[in-house]
């Protein structure tokens, strides 16, 4: 059984006078104990709302959300609240892009760690401070006796969001989910925090949950990628099938429009034509086909469907890039 | 890409400090934000300048410094021979048309309520270019056409507009009044992946039709590096290597390029897995209190216990126009110097900010 199982996993919102808009349509993948799985597309594609839908985050009103969450065979949809409460923090940790508006202002970061431990581990308070320095400690903030005293604005971006991994890992979840963890932060404050979370993910056995618009920080983590466009999965595979040979033409063209730091220098960008503006909806056929190189007539006709590939992935095109274009 | 190398804009020394005011009745200053803090650089005419840096180091600053967008505090800067920090009214109302910037957020730099087309035009009237209508409406369409915009976008507003599509309303704004150098902060950093690619070709696209000199500001080393003939890199107010952009990145000389080019993930698994990462210890020192000596001691695996901590590294000269400034330069390439295992040193976000001492949390058995 595999530790996660999002199955057919749909959010609408609906907003009264507005039609309803499908921000996850369908999402389909699994996450393997211990395993690092990454969600990659750009703005706006569903990442965020497919994790904010897994922990039960999403709004109360004005969204409908359908499918299963399966977390260890249990369907985390059906739960009641005050068990999800109960299952987020213990079971399944969660990181975000703003640490600053994820921690609470007027509390000192060691009494919201030790309060984490205490609800979830049952700790008195000066067992769980003892703990929550320790766990500074490990996510590497230096002077931690002295930072359980201090406010969330008393610490640098790096250091917050160090705090909130030991927040998140507290109580050794066994899922973590990471929404853009770095992206706030500087290149070099960036590397320290990935570094910090593979060493983590690598000591406790916890299974992660990437969600990143960078391609980098995927081919550095990720065992598996799964590559989001318009609320779709349009593309899985193994991290290193994913890199050498994209088969689906958008994953191609996200590949080739990025600047790479080692690639030559003076070749022009091959840049994908167009925005998600121009999408189509899927119902009429596939979202991307306005900005692909490989259109044919059956993509104007219905979604295509995500079917396996020789290699082990999933693929959702009618078109996909040759492999002999893909390998350089 | 350069056929001319002569320099269009050259900065020494140029200083810009922040005052730090405090007190309720009289504005009493404690202290500064060295956000600039002695650079020199040219950049010459039909080049594009990089300059990169971690946040807060002061690309902003000096890019709307060299603008007089915010008055530096000391220096020179000389654009095509005119000394712009003296100029003063029309005079400098007409070095400004041809200095030209671009912004990082197209929709918060663009009034909403403007349509492209006033949006254009506004520029053109404050230079007395608006006069002629029939040549007015001909340039707009030009303009627009030169950053891929149809003619009916004038009579649109930014929020019509996706995010690549304002930033290229962006750039035609700056465009239209037929600037010689456009300082472009951040143009591409809030766009999406597949979207910076076709900005990115646009400027390369006009630089080549229209001989136009950039000041490219990002954070994105990746994205400097393709687009810059020079790059420069800043810490804290200061540049601290500079060379061309092959040069600089086939071998980075000074300790914090090398730990920032190790730090940029690559999108190829194969890459990734065989890096070495030079991790810098902690966060980037205030601004308002840089340390003393070569900046980076503070984070520097080089670091040295003389001359370091205390005397601070002309950029020089090191080989063939690749300017470093670290003291121990030579020695670090050669592999003389191995780096070192460094303390972090904890940095507050505001400074100076008294810890809220809410007694003691654990307490004492
Ligand atoms: N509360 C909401 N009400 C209505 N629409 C929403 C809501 N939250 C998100 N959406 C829409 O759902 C879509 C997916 O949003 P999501 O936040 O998951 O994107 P993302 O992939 O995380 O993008 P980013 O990279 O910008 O974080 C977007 O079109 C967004 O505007
Ligand atoms: N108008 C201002 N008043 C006071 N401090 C400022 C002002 N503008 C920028 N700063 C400070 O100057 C430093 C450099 O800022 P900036 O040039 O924006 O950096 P960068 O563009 O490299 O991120 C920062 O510490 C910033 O907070
Ligand atoms: S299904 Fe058709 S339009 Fe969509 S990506 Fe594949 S080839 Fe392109
Ligand atoms: S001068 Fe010293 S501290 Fe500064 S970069 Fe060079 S070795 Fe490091
Ligand atoms: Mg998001
Ligand atoms: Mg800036």
């Amino acid at each position: 059984m595999s530790l996660l199982d999002v199955r057919d996993l749909s959010v609408v919102f609906q907003r009264r006078g507005e039609r309803p808009f499908t921000a996850v349509d369908k999402v389909s993948f699994s996450v393997e104990p211990g395993q690092t799985v990454g969600l990659v597309g750009e703005s706006g594609c569903g990442k965020s709302v497919t994790s904010l839908a897994i922990m039960g985050l999403l709004p109360q009103r004005g969204n409908k959300v359908t499918g299963e969450v399966l977390f260890e065979g249990a369907n985390l949809l059906e739960l009641r609240p005050d068990d999800m409460r109960d299952r987020r923090g213990r079971d399944i940790g969660m990181i975000f892009q703003d640490p600053l508006s994820s921690l609470n202002p007027v509390i000192p970061i060691g009494v919201q760690v030790a309060e984490v431990l205490e609800r979830h581990q049952g700790m008195d308070r000066r067992k769980a401070l003892r703990e929550a320095r320790q766990l500074l400690d490990a996510v590497g903030i230096p002077d931690p006796e002295r930072r359980l005293k201090e406010y969330p604005h008393q610490i640098s971006g790096g250091m917050r969001q160090r705090a909130l991994i030991a927040i998140a890992l507290a109580c050794k979840p066994r899922l973590l989910i990471a929404d853009e963890p770095t992206t706030a932060l500087d290149v070099t404050i960036q590397a320290q925090i990935l570094t910090l979370l593979k060493q983590l993910v690598d000591e406790t056995g916890t299974a992660l949950i990437m969600i990143t618009h960078d391609l980098g920080v995927v081919a550095g983590l990720c065992d598996t990628v799964n590559v989001l466009y318009g609320g779709k999965v349009v593309e899985r595979a193994a991290r290193h099938e994913l890199f050498a040979r994209p088969r689906h033409p958008y994953t191609h063209g996200l590949l080739n429009s990025v600047p790479r730091l080692d690639s030559v220098r003076g070749e022009r960008l091959h840049a994908i034509r167009g925005s998600v503006a121009d999408n189509i909806p899927w119902t009429e056929g596939c979202a991307f086909a306005p900005r692909c190189n490989y259109v044919v007539d059956a993509c104007l006709e219905g979604a295509p469907p995500l079917e396996p590939t020789a290699t082990g992935g999933d693929l959702r095109c009618n078109n996909p890039v040759p492999v002999e274009v893909t390998v350089p | 890409m350069t056929e001319r190398t002569e320099p269009l804009v050259e900065l020494r020394d140029v200083k810009v400090h922040f005052p730090i005011k405090s007190g309720l009745l009289v504005d009493r200053t404690v202290g500064y934000v060295y956000a600039v803090d002695g650079v020199s650089l040219s950049i010459n005419a039909g080049e594009t300048y990089g300059l990169v840096g971690e946040s807060g180091c002061g690309k902003s600053t000096l890019g709307r410094g060299l603008l007089r967008l915010v008055e530096p505090t000391d220096g020179e800067i000389v654009f095509d021979g005119i000394d712009v920090r003296s100029l003063k009214g029309e005079s400098l109302r007409r070095a400004r048309r041809r200095m030209q910037m671009i912004f990082q957020d197209p929709l918060s730099s663009l009034d909403p309520r403007q349509s492209v087309e006033s949006l254009l035009i506004e520029g053109l009237k404050a230079h007395g270019l608006a006069d002629d209508k029939a040549a007015t409406g001909k340039r707009l369409r030009e303009t627009l056409e030169a950053v891929g915009l149809p003619a009916s976008a004038l009579r649109k507003y930014p929020h019509e507009f996706s995010g690549g599509q304002r930033q290229r309303i962006g750039i035609a704004r700056a465009l239209v009044l037929n600037p010689e150098l456009i300082v472009a902060d951040e143009p591409v950093s809030a766009l999406d992946v597949s979207i910076q690619a076709q900005v990115l070709n646009l400027l390369e696209d006009l630089q080549n039709e229209r001989g136009l000199t950039y000041l490219i500001i990002a954070h994105d080393l990746a994205v400097v590096r393709h687009i810059a003939d020079t790059v420069g890199v800043m810490y804290l107010g200061g540049l601290v290597e500079e060379a061309s952009s092959d040069d600089l990145y086939r071998e980075p000389m000074h300790p914090y390029t090398r730990a920032l080019m190790s730090a940029v993930p690559v999108p190829d698994p194969l890459v990734e897995d065989r890096r070495e990462r030079i991790l810098l210890a902690g966060d980037l020192p205030s601004p308002t209190n840089p340390p003393a000596g070569c900046r980076f001691h503070t984070r520097c695996p080089w670091a040295q216990p003389t001359r370091c901590a205390d005397e601070r590294p002309a950029l020089r000269d090191v080989l063939g126009g690749h300017r470093v400034a670290c003291h121990y330069a030579e020695e670090i390439a050669a592999g003389r110097i191995r780096p070192h295992e460094v303390e972090p040193e904890l940095v507050r976000p505001d400074d100076g900010g008294a810890p809220g001492d809410t007694g003691e949390l654990i307490p004492t058995p």
